[in-house]
């Protein structure tokens, strides 16, 4: 347990001082939310900020759990970092432990602040008790497929990639834009990415009226069960 | 039970043969270094005994164990110093070390530790911000801050200035003080002879010679004599009064072709105190291992490196000892680096 909360303490410390990471998961979300719940441009019947609050809490997950795990723990095997923890007892169950508890603790304080600022701006959400599955599942997948990009890419291909990944998937995933403004093949491929469930469970869960279409959810599952299979597969420790 | 054994290891990438059915032994409490180039196979080597590295043959056993499957127990008992990396630039160093001290049970005081490498000072720096002298003094400490029984420690001091080699040496030597058995690779002849009880020569995948520096420079013995003095002596005057072959290898550097007994020593030195000349400086009989070594490693690659269009890295040695004389004469004194 110690060696874990060790390594858990050393993330977060880290996470902190790297301002590049903060703006990533807490800038751009901030931003997107202010910005498109004062600026009128969204093609959203109704208050966007009802529309905007679960697509950019589910954005905040994707930043943190996807892209800032993979360049993080790229770099790290290129540092020789997971290298050299590979000599100690810390061992992998805790290393990849320390990293989801780091993951989680970030999403929490991303979910406090933007929730928070989605409240100031009206929102009025409806919470139900299946938005922590969607959470967890959609951590799970993410963190899966964030490993997997560490664990083959280089780490200056793991950083286009994963920033490219990000911005391809916070367009056509209804984060910000709906989905029912995409071509018909994009609005379907959309649906069967992780990002595109996601935002659709974290909007069923929180908005009052709606529910979340079953194969959302079967969706976000697969990708949940596949990421870290992937991952343990593809991920190589140096 | 000897702390490392290492029994016809072979290690492959891909066609390329790195390490080529090497064995050899580390005494347990001793300091026992891999001496060789760079592609030597050193790290190759060390790295399979981390277990990091599937062998393609060859059996070897740390402390008794399989370094692969009982790495878990193994982590716990044997310290890495990693050849280089191993820390974030972000990470403080004293954070650094703290971090790795709670992944032990019996840790030692990483302040404590910090003092004795030298870094009492730098606690606040981030690896982005210390220098290399100072990041393989780090790199040192983690490895050693969870008490190990055994510590790998691959190239310890290159990249390091003069005053922290020096200090890394003390660190090192004082480990065998504790009864902590060393297994460290150098391509760095002077620490081998400084610093370990046994050396073992790699070269191009294969154990050239082993033994401790002493029995190495030792039984390398041969019947020359060498010395300096002003270039240009008239050699053919002074074989003729020793009665053997005498060369001017390079220019001040002269090798006398018999054995060095006192009788033929004196009759040097006579001859110069008759023309009134400065010796410079005179070895006979025991080598330093610099001469060992580049007899039997430098001899290849300089052959290599001399004629390009058909040599070959990999070629067959061709270690006949004037080779290794032509080696010197050429003047171009092969830096084993």
């Amino acid at each position: 347990m110690r060696p874990l909360l060790a390594h858990l303490r050393l993330e977060l410390a880290l996470l902190a001082r790297n301002g590049e990471s903060l703006l990533l998961t807490l800038g751009v979300p901030l931003l997107l939310l202010l910005f498109f719940a004062n600026v009128d441009v969204l093609p959203i019947d109704g208050e966007p900020i009802a529309f905007l609050a679960p697509g950019v809490l589910a954005l905040a997950m994707l930043s943190t759990a996807l892209v800032n795990l993979a360049i993080s723990t790229a770099f790290e095997r290129e540092y020789g970092v997971l290298k050299r923890l590979g000599t100690t007892p810390l061992g992998r169950p805790r290393l990849l432990g320390a990293k989801t508890l780091a993951v989680l603790v970030v999403e929490v304080v991303q979910l406090m602040v933007l929730w928070s600022l989605a409240l100031a701006l009206g929102w009025e959400p409806s919470p139900e008790p299946a938005f922590l599955a969607a959470f967890v599942l959609g951590t799970v997948a993410f963190a899966g497929l964030g490993l997997c990009l560490a664990g083959s890419l280089k780490a200056l291909t793991t950083l286009a990639a994963a920033n490219g990944l990000y911005l391809v998937l916070l367009l056509l995933s209804g984060m910000v834009i709906p989905l029912d403004e995409l071509p018909a093949p994009v609005r379907t491929l959309a649906r069967l990415l992780p990002s595109g469930a996601l935002t659709e469970a974290v909007r069923g869960t929180l908005t009052a009226g709606t529910s979340v279409p079953g194969r959302a959810w079967a969706v976000l599952t697969a990708w949940a069960v596949a990421g870290p299979v992937l991952a343990t597969r593809l991920f190589r420790w140096e | 039970m000897a702390a490392v054994e290492v029994d016809g290891l072979t290690v492959r990438y891909g066609g390329v043969t790195a390490v080529d059915a090497v064995s050899f032994e580390a005494e347990a409490g001793q300091i026992t270094a891999l001496l060789g180039p760079n592609g030597a196979g050193k790290t190759s080597t060390v790295e399979v005994l981390e277990g990091f590295r599937r062998p393609a043959g060859g059996r070897t056993a740390v402390l008794g164990l399989e370094p692969r499957a009982d790495h878990a127990a193994l982590t716990r008992r044997v310290g890495v110093m990693l050849q280089s990396g191993g820390v974030g630039p972000g990470v403080r160093v004293l954070e650094a070390l703290r971090h790795a001290a709670e992944l032990y049970d019996d840790p030692f005081d990483p302040a404590a530790l910090l003092e004795r490498v030298g870094l009492t000072g730098t606690e606040r720096r981030t690896w982005r911000q210390i220098s290399g002298g100072e990041r393989r003094r780090l790199a040192l400490a983690l490895a050693l801050v969870g008490r190990p029984q055994l510590a790998f420690l691959d190239e310890p001091s290159s990249g390091v200035d003069p005053q922290g080699r020096l200090a890394i040496r003390e660190v090192v030597s004082g480990l065998r003080d504790d009864g902590v058995t060393v297994l460290l690779t150098t391509h760095d002849l002077d620490e081998a002879e400084k610093l370990a009880d046994h050396v073992v020569i790699l070269d191009h995948g294969t154990v050239v010679a082993a033994g401790s520096p002493v029995a190495l420079m030792t039984g390398a013995a041969v019947d020359e004599v060498r010395f300096a003095a002003p270039a240009g002596l008239d050699t053919a005057a002074l074989a003729a009064r020793l009665g053997v072959p005498v060369r001017e290898v390079s220019a001040g550097e002269y090798l006398v072709a018999g054995a060095g007994t006192p009788t033929l020593v004196a009759a040097l030195t006579a001859w110069l105190a008759e023309h009134d000349l400065p010796l410079g400086d005179l070895r006979a009989g025991r080598q330093r291992l610099e001469d060992v070594f580049l007899r039997l490693v430098a001899d290849r690659t300089t052959t290599a490196e001399a004629t390009p269009p058909t040599g070959r890295p990999g070629a067959p040695a061709t270690t006949e000892p004037p080779a290794g004389r032509r080696t010197r004469a050429s003047g171009r004194r092969r830096d084993p680096s």
